[in-house]
């Protein structure tokens, strides 16, 4: 049987997962020069809201109800934090040496995943997320989750809705213009403190939706489930040219289909085989960041631009 | 001076945050080698197993049998004069933390046996430790056979590293073939795809089982090493339904083992999942889905406890003991591992005119090679490698969403 169209649609969607939380690092450091680390705890935080709402909800309630319910409250939760953090532990340093928010975005990171730890009922181990009923979806030799459906319907809509709102609405042309200049967009009566929340709450919302599409893929969440895929969401952003949105979406699924490419067929090299399958799969990637790293080392879709510090 | 504010604020609360995170206090212990008055000696038993993080439930089962063995010596006065007391240490499933685990209970000189850890990966880290310090250790867990044998046990070289490394589990070279047996002789699946996470534990017994699966006739028609960090594995669940495989073996642990057979159903492969006592645990059937793993098998050691009539007063104390936490799959051997101590402490303390000689740790180590009583999962005694003389093993199916036995035995092979 040929698998190579099943693992495409493995790939773009573990890619697209990485798209929706890649968004929120890229436009942050677009406006601020910031990696945000914490964003993938903000991604955690997220499916946890989502979880809390389900966990409130009487009983038998179903996932067509129970689900935008969940999606609100994985936003709120998320966007929350976000601008909690912007205010709290960024805001204060902005100006400051370069290293002192990077820092804190660590400590942050840290500390919301242990807030979690020890707070959350039961999260010290991995909490199971409730999932979509019914069976899998059969289109020829492609066989897709009622749980990744959801993904594959919500990420072309959160990027859709992300690039309008960058490129046609008032405020995103705000923020272009605060990612280019922030001194002169100032001048020119754009608020760049507001444009700056607004990054981080729209990351924050799209890394939300995403959450809730991770709990619905994998059926679980736990405290640490930011960490890795932030790495990996980070990775594919640089991939795709931080600072760019498109580069974001592209670097995140180019760097999914890698991985899951490099799980599928590297094995099947001859004299490859033991460098091949699932444990190999993040060397593969990161391989891949190295190569387009040297060709283009602003990323595939990022622009050359001259340094300002 | 708005923005200076602004820093202390946030200053204040991350460090508060911080502070919460960390507060891991512990007994204060100095001192408690003597109490004065009865003239009592206090005897700490270490414990050391993954209390938080996702194998929590499995660690925090040992703990509460260890500490329902302790209190049960002094309830009954088993050794006069002696007062145990239990010390237990969080290792997360890291090596790295249980040998500072191992550090801290050398260094407390009350500490004369050790029960733990659950993963074959820190007892590795763990087992110099002790042996430098002459401490006995026990395990109820630990599975993979090299811990014991060596690391050329499968050649037929077996050698015995450490002297104070005992475990009440029997080990994977045993476990992974029992489980081929059943798979192909009594389940009738003929075509394995074998997966594992590349650990101690689960390479180890992916390798077993993969050696007596081919010996019987079985074909592997692929083998796949997985990061159990992550948690997607639909690239590998693909791999799995198109080989044809009718039965996947996985080498490793819950946390990873749900998602991925919940993926590999999802994915319309035709398998049932089978793996080893790490995989028996009511977390499997709850992170892989109910019906995504009905029919699926794990082999566990020893015999089912509640069908075992030595385990009659250990249950109905876990009851009474008002534990929070279920026993899991290790409760009994966790039991019988402190008893053990217990039991060699005594030993050493009736040879010495009812008193705790200088050299205790040495003593004990020699003690619990010698001892022999009958616990919670049977007849508990240590062959010259430091293993458990009791081989049986049984296989477990999910049925109706929950673990139930199918089969008891010993391995004959």
């Amino acid at each position: 049987m040929n698998e190579l169209p099943q693992q495409l649609v493995n790939g773009l969607l573990l890619g697209s997962m990485y798209g929706l939380v890649a968004v929120g690092y890229t436009m942050v450091y677009g406006i601020v020069q910031l990696i945000n680390f914490a964003h993938g705890e903000i991604f955690m935080t997220g499916g946890f809201g989502a979880l809390t709402v389900w966990l409130i909800l009487p009983g038998g309630t179903t996932m067509w109800v129970a689900l935008p319910l969940m999606i609100i409250g994985a936003v709120l939760v998320a966007t929350t934090i976000a601008i909690g953090a912007e205010r709290f532990a960024y805001r204060p340093l902005r100006g400051g040496p370069r290293l002192a928010p990077l820092i804190t975005a660590i400590g942050l990171s840290l500390a919301l995943q242990y807030a979690v730890w020890v707070w959350y009922p039961e999260a010290k181990s991995a909490r199971t997320f409730p999932q979509i009923p019914g069976g899998s979806i059969e289109l020829g030799p492609i066989t897709i989750q009622t749980g990744d459906v959801f993904l594959l319907i919500a990420a072309p809509i959160c990027m859709a809705f992300l690039a309008f709102f960058v490129m046609r609405t008032r405020t995103g042309r705000g923020m272009q213009a605060t990612a280019q200049d922030p001194d002169t967009a100032k001048l020119m009566g754009v608020n760049t403190d507001r444009i700056i929340v607004i990054a981080f709450a729209l990351g924050a919302a799209m890394a939300a939706v995403g959450a809730v599409a991770y709990g619905l893929k994998y059926g679980v969440v736990d405290y640490k489930m930011g960490f890795l895929l932030g790495l990996k969401a980070f990775t594919a952003a640089v991939l795709g040219g931080i600072g760019n949105i498109y580069g974001a979406m592209l670097g995140g699924v180019v760097l999914g289909v890698a991985e899951t490419m490099a799980t599928a067929y590297i094995s099947h090299i001859p004299g490859m085989e033991q460098l091949g399958g699932q444990s190999w799969a993040d060397v593969w990637a990161f391989v891949l960041l190295i190569v387009v790293l040297l060709a283009r080392p602003q990323g595939l879709l990022g622009e050359r631009v001259a340094d300002r510090a | 001076m708005r923005n200076r504010s602004m820093l202390i604020l946030t200053t204040a609360v991350t460090a508060g945050a911080l502070t919460l995170t960390a507060c891991g206090s512990r007994d204060d212990k100095d001192g408690a080698a003597k109490d004065g008055d009865t003239g009592n000696v206090t005897v700490t038993i270490g414990l050391d197993a993954p209390l938080t993080g996702e194998l929590s439930a499995l660690g925090l089962g040992i703990k509460n049998s260890a500490d329902l063995a302790v209190k049960t010596a002094n309830k009954k006065e088993y050794v006069k004069g002696v007062t145990f007391k239990l010390e237990s240490l969080d290792d997360q499933a890291q090596p790295s933390a249980g040998q500072q685990n191992a550090t801290k209970f050398v260094a407390d000189k009350t500490v004369l046996g050790v029960v733990g850890p659950l993963n074959s990966g820190v007892a590795e880290a763990m087992q110099k430790v002790f042996d430098d310090a002459k401490l006995a250790q026990v395990s109820p867990a630990n599975t993979n056979p090299a811990l014991s044998q060596g690391v050329n046990w499968a050649s037929g070289d077996k050698k015995r590293g450490y002297k104070s490394y005992f475990r009440t589990a029997t080990t994977d070279a045993i476990q992974g073939p029992f489980a081929a047996q059943y798979v192909f002789n009594e389940a009738k699946k003929t075509k394995a795809f074998i997966i594992d996470d590349k650990k101690t534990y689960g390479a180890g017994l992916a390798g077993t089982f993969k050696g007596e699966f081919e010996k019987l006739g079985g074909k592997v028609l692929g083998t796949e090493h997985i990061n159990p960090d992550t948690k997607d594995f639909s690239a590998v669940a693909t791999k799995v339904k198109s080989s044809g495989a009718d039965v996947v073996y996985y080498g490793g642990e819950y946390p990873a083992a749900g998602p991925l057979a919940k993926q590999i159903k999802e994915a319309g492969a035709k398998v049932v999942v089978v793996g080893g006592d790490a995989l028996f645990s009511p977390e499997y059937v709850k992170l892989a889905g109910a019906t995504a793993a009905e029919g699926d098998f794990a082999t566990s050691v020893g015999a089912p406890i509640e069908s075992l009539a030595s385990a009659k007063d250990f249950l109905a104390d876990y009851k009474t003991g008002g534990y929070k936490e279920a026993y899991e799959a290790y409760g009994g051997y966790s039991y019988d591992s402190t008893w053990a101590i217990i039991e060699a402490v005594k030993k050493v303390v009736d040879g010495n005119g009812g008193k705790l000689p200088d050299d205790a740790r040495a003593k004990v180590v020699e003690a619990v090679q010698g001892v022999s009583f009958e616990g919670v999962s049977g007849k508990v005694s240590f062959d010259e490698f430091g293993d458990t003389t009791n081989k049986q093993l049984t296989v477990y199916k999910v049925e109706g969403g929950a673990f139930k036995p199918v089969k008891s035995g010993t391995f004959g092979g």
